[in-house]
């Protein structure tokens, strides 16, 4: 990151803290301060489900199949977002689903962008035939439609959430390793990076500690992306029957298996797909503004 | 010109060899081989077992089953489909101009109203129109295409009955298919009904897959014109007194359009790996309702085969925009 003039220092000589500074830039976007409202307020839900969810989201209400929501005829207030096909809470299942939606964006964002990362890192670090090797081998995987990719590893693995979350995160690998390297290439010949290798630092110090802090803004503005990637691929897989099982609440496997009440109870296929919608629509308003506040070249 | 398109295709041998590995690779990954899934639970005795293996190779090292693969696709041979016992490409020819024909007319339904939406966003910027455009847009990039698909049945299918829930034409027509594309089949035929019927399938199977693509150029296409109306020739041709309509669709358009060009280019990975659910949704006789099927059928043949189709065809067309883009653009042309 380089350093830029912040546009409200006037007189004062010491510049602002780039934290400071950073949030200046950020709330101006109205869009990105919405988003991080919604996922403060989805991570909230999901921690918190047991004591928010009016029922055990797994609970069969046998007298209450297919409840409409409170404000439709034949509705009430015992489920609001009504019940599914076999009588459970809806807004539970939808509450339990945020803490799964928003576990599998943690997870598959850290694996990938843990694996990512070194990948760059050793590319742009080494260059050479390693370089080569590794960027071919992202160029393989970017080739193959990412849905397709992860429907595959997702079927060779078997049907899983575990196995849908290594497949996601498989797909995204290679964005995180180009941009890593695109950040190492651009910074490795510095002199501060020079310097540093002059004075006796280490390889291992040099990738971590000299190069990577300044190569982190577009990693954090595609993690933040890659958190609605992860959220959407997984609910895509769930949806084709090679995600989560029933009857896990996860969001794509709920629409999943109330297909065929489409027409007789719509909420049950309209609420986990405004949950996916709104989580995902979060995350993406989030990266935007991040992107536009942390990117120099972007700010105006 | 020439040497410029040989390194480009020089450069797409090694990540097609690639992707043939990896579609290798990944079908061995499979717990249990493919006698074991011909097979079934029903068992086999050890001698019949290594005659099926060497019938089919596999008691051979692995580097020379790789060569032998690799051997076979040169000659056309992707392997027969456990199920149906049918060549896999000959499968893949059969369904391909479905997706082809959904995909084309995705990108068709995605082009027509993103460039304009874009362009009109960035002559506007900061309007209401512009908030609105990447609003839509932004939502359109982060909908979950398989459910938008669902609301759009419920809503256009079952509530009003404007459009037919899933297929690509109705069973009272019979079309023999020379194209495979069933819009210009019904024509070549002179069955126009059947044509009306064609295009009611088509419509919101297209919606549904053009959806991300219409986002992603609307929001391309309003950040390259931004760009490019920045430019001091633009300045130029306005204080020659150039209308605004000629500054605009003239000297702006034509240089925003190269970025667009390529992205337009680039979804068509999305749009093909798109297919996968939007044609689950709707039944859509194409490669990725087969794909689907494949696996839960266990077709490995068919599920390898067909990937290592679909990765091959995606290639081609960013071969071809690569391609495009140099002709298009001299400046990349020579800068390697």
């Amino acid at each position: 990151m380089s350093a830029s003039q912040s546009p409200a220092a006037a007189p004062v000589s010491r510049p602002p803290h780039p934290l400071l500074e950073f949030w200046y830039h950020f709330k101006q976007n109205k869009g990105s301060l919405l988003g991080l409202a919604v996922i403060l307020a989805i991570t909230v839900i999901a921690v918190f489900a047991e004591w928010l969810a009016p029922h055990d989201p797994n609970i069969q209400f046998r007298e209450a199949i297919l409840t409409p929501p409170v404000w439709a005829d034949g509705g009430s207030w015992r489920f609001i977002l009504g019940t599914d096909d076999i009588g459970r809470d809806m807004l539970s299942r939808l509450m339990y689903g945020a803490r799964l939606s928003m576990m599998i964006g943690l997870i598959v964002v850290t694996l990938s962008l843990a694996v990512g990362l070194a990948f760059g890192m050793v590319a742009g670090f080494f260059g050479g035939m390693v370089d080569v090797l590794i960027m071919r081998v992202m160029d393989i995987l970017l080739a193959l439609p990412s849905m397709l990719l992860a429907v595959v590893v997702a079927a060779i693995l078997g049907p899983g959430l575990v196995n849908a979350m290594l497949a996601v995160s498989v797909v995204v690998i290679p964005h995180y390793a180009r941009l890593t390297r695109a950040a190492v290439l651009a910074e490795v010949n510095r002199d501060y990076v020079i310097a540093s290798r002059v004075a006796g630092a280490g390889p291992l110090r040099l990738m971590l500690i000299v190069v990577l802090p300044n190569c982190v803004a577009p990693l954090i503005v595609q993690a933040t992306l890659g958190f609605s990637t992860a959220i959407l691929d997984a609910a895509a897989l769930g949806f084709l029957g090679l995600g989560a099982q029933p009857p896990t609440p996860e969001w794509g496997t709920m629409l999943a298996s109330s297909l065929q009440f489409l027409q007789r109870a719509p909420w049950v296929v309209t609420w986990p797909g405004v949950s996916i919608l709104v989580t995902v629509l979060a995350f993406n308003l989030l990266g935007d503004g991040l992107r536009d506040a942390l990117d120099p070249k972007l700010k105006r | 010109m020439l040497r410029f398109i040989l390194t480009r295709v020089s450069l797409v041998i090694p990540t097609f060899l690639g992707i043939t590995f990896l579609t290798f690779i990944l079908i061995r990954l499979v717990p249990g081989d493919p006698i074991e899934v011909r097979v079934g639970e029903r068992g086999i005795s050890p001698e019949r077992l290594a005659q099926f293996r060497h019938e089919l190779g596999l008691d051979l090292p692995l580097w020379r089953q790789f060569l032998d693969y690799v051997w076979n696709i040169l000659h056309g041979d992707f392997g027969v489909s456990l199920i149906t016992h049918n060549p896999v490409l000959t499968e893949f020819i059969t369904l391909f101009p479905a997706t082809l024909e959904l995909a084309l007319t995705a990108m068709l339904f995605a082009t027509v109203i993103g460039l304009p939406a874009g362009i009109l966003a960035a002559v506007k910027r900061g309007s209401l129109f512009d908030h609105g455009v990447m609003g839509i847009s932004l939502t359109g990039y982060s909908m979950p295409i398989f459910w938008w698909g669902l609301l759009l049945i419920l809503f256009f299918s079952v509530a009003l009955g404007w459009t037919p829930v899933s297929g690509r034409l109705d069973l009272l027509y019979y079309i023999e298919p020379q194209t495979g594309f069933m819009l210009i089949d019904t024509l070549m035929a002179g069955e126009y009904d059947a044509f009306r019927s064609a295009l009611r399938h088509l419509i919101l199977p297209t919606i549904v897959l053009g959806t991300v693509p219409l986002a992603v150029v609307a929001r391309m296409t309003r950040s390259a014109m931004l760009e490019v109306l920045g430019e001091d020739y633009i300045r130029t041709a306005h204080a020659k007194g150039l209308s605004d309509t000629r500054v605009i669709g003239m000297h702006a358009l034509r240089n925003a359009l190269i970025p667009v060009v390529t992205v337009i280019g680039l979804q068509v990975g999305t749009l093909l790996g798109g297919a996968i659910l939007t044609e689950t949704i709707f039944s859509w006789p194409g490669i990725g309702k087969w794909l689907i099927e494949s696996i839960g059928r266990r077709d490995y043949p068919a599920l390898q085969g067909g990937v290592l189709l679909i990765a091959t065809s995606v290639i081609a067309v960013n071969l071809l925009v690569d391609v495009m883009y140099g002709v298009l653009n001299p400046r990349i042309r020579h800068a390697r």
